[in-house]
């Protein structure tokens, strides 16, 4: 279909407000009293969850260009991880503010003695260079191929995301071990010679 | 066996019911204000808890009130029965209140066995009828970090196993949760070795903190907290309070328990509530009371020191976690 007129802003204003319903929904519910008997913990559990969901929702991207041939979903891809980012942010915060509510000592505690605090922390360190050099001006002076190397580090933050949930839950690892398959298919899927197989030839 | 009473509390301090309640609410309008009009919870906003209280009439009137029961807000009716911890219901603390419904508990039955002089198959009614229920107020702790108050209907273990009988090989009483997948959908996954196990060492499970219960705030338990039988040991972490007891079984070895025997390193058989000995995955040293924004100290034996600390005089309580 020849359309003149570009989509993607629009299906961006509709992306843009969905992907803000769950941080909204958590924050409702948690100060009208409708998150359960704990919504400290279910309001930071809820953007753990998200923040790991938009994570590889990013790295879906481009598996699904190579496999569509659609160039336009690249530029969706700042969007979500910005979003997981945002919603990782949520998550360490609240663990900071309300969980212990700047208890330093114990949260200085925690990330030394519990490798899943540990973890979740280096997950979210490595997040940070990529949040700050997402815009566009960043990438100019970083360079293409200086950027490129650098926003690799979404990989492993996904993979310690994900061991950080495994190392949280008790004797339930269904959930976790759901991520680290999605994890798992999505980073074969960047093998040269997989990444090659599913390229749709235009 | 010298057991220390806490002769501190007098049955005139014991908060009636409706007081708590009322001090409840006014906790609550205090966080109210402070955040404004958007706190009108339904049940727990992240600032204060609900005040609904158990729905119909007390299934045990005329309750005793015991000298046990401590002078803290109970947790509310609605979070004490929708956040619960039963895996063999689902994993989430919300799940049991979900599935539980499946559960049949009359009729009941439990099977006593092991080192005593009347072993059986007893009728859950023929189990109760020779004790005179009580109310006990007790505060709960969750080795997740996680605590409530609870008012509980229960009898002292104690006198049930004085009526069984121990023969003088019994030193360790164990007990054993319902088996059947049918009625608990969360036993058809292998999250735990199914049935759960817990067990209490005779002088533990003869100690007059130890309670048998079979209700809360004056119900019946609902399903989902342990219906019919449950048992509730208030200086020990949550999960040695075993739910839906089916058997009591006395040893002469101790038993192994499931979360220990899931996971050794993180639980022990002990199990007491101590502030020093962390769990490898979080501290143990604070705790947040359900309903309550601040995170409060955990105390040694979840308060309860007093009464039971002589029972482990002389042991490692870093090594017998």
């Amino acid at each position: 279909m020849a359309n003149r007129k570009d989509p993607i802003p629009w299906i961006k204003a509709v992306v843009f407000p969905a992907a803000l319903l769950p941080t909204l929904y958590f924050w409702f519910a948690a100060l009208t009293g409708n998150l359960g008997a704990n919504p400290i913990e279910a309001l930071i559990r809820g953007h753990g969850d998200w923040a790991l969901r938009f994570l590889l929702l990013t790295l879906a991207i481009t598996p699904l260009r190579r496999l569509s041939q659609w160039g336009g979903i690249m530029r969706f891809r700042r969007m979500l991880g910005l979003f997981a980012f945002f919603y990782a942010t949520v998550h360490l915060l609240g663990y900071l503010m309300l969980d212990q509510f700047f208890a330093w000592g114990a949260i200085m505690e925690d990330i030394v003695e519990r490798p899943f605090i540990t973890v979740g922390m280096a997950a979210f360190a490595l997040l940070v260079p990529l949040a700050i050099t997402s815009t566009r001006k960043m990438q100019r002076r970083l360079g293409g191929r200086r950027w490129l190397r650098l926003h690799r580090l979404v990989y492993p933050a996904a993979a310690l995301a994900v061991l950080h949930f495994y190392l949280m839950v008790k004797a339930d690892t269904r959930e976790p071990l759901i991520y680290a398959l999605l994890l798992a298919i999505l980073l074969l899927m960047r093998l040269p010679p997989v990444a090659r197989a599913i390229t749709r030839k235009p | 066996m010298l057991i220390k009473r806490p002769n501190a509390i007098r049955p005139s301090e014991i908060t009636p019911e409706s007081v708590y309640r009322e001090r409840r609410r006014f906790l609550k309008l205090g966080a109210a204000g402070a955040i404004g009009a958007l706190a009108l919870p339904a049940q727990a906003g992240l600032f204060g808890g609900s005040d609904e209280g158990p729905p119909g009439k007390p299934d045990f009137p005329g309750l005793k009130q015991s000298r046990f029961s401590v002078d803290e807000p109970a947790t509310s009716w609605e979070s004490v029965t929708t956040y619960n911890n039963f895996y063999e219901f689902g994993t989430g603390k919300e799940d049991p209140a979900e599935n539980a419904h499946t559960l049949v508990t009359d009729p009941w039955s439990v099977a006593v066995a092991g080192e005593v002089e009347k072993p059986g198959n007893y009728a859950f009614e023929d189990l109760l009828k020779p004790h005179t229920l009580e109310e006990r107020v007790y505060r709960m702790r969750c080795v997740e970090g996680w605590s409530m108050v609870i008012p509980w209907v229960g009898f002292p273990l104690a006198d049930l196993i004085r009526r069984l009988g121990p023969t003088s090989r019994a030193q360790y009483v164990e007990f054993t949760t319902l088996h059947d997948p049918q009625q608990m959908p969360g036993q058809r996954r292998a999250v735990l070795d199914w049935p759960y196990v817990e067990a209490l060492r005779i002088d533990e499970a003869m100690h007059p903190l130890t309670l048998m219960a079979v209700g809360l705030y004056g119900r019946e338990l609902p399903n989902q907290n342990g219906a019919p039988l449950r048992l509730v040991v208030p200086w020990k972490y949550g999960f040695k309070s075993i739910k839906s007891i089916v058997r009591i079984r006395l040893t002469e070895k101790q038993p192994q328990n499931t979360w220990n025997e899931m996971a050794p390193h993180e639980y022990g058989f002990y199990a007491n509530v101590n502030p020093a000995v962390s769990h490898p995955r979080w501290s143990q040293a604070r705790e947040r009371r359900i309903g309550e924004f601040l995170k409060r100290d955990t105390l040694p034996f979840n308060g309860y020191a007093e009464q039971v600390a002589h029972l482990y005089r002389g042991m490692d309580l870093k090594r017998f976690y």
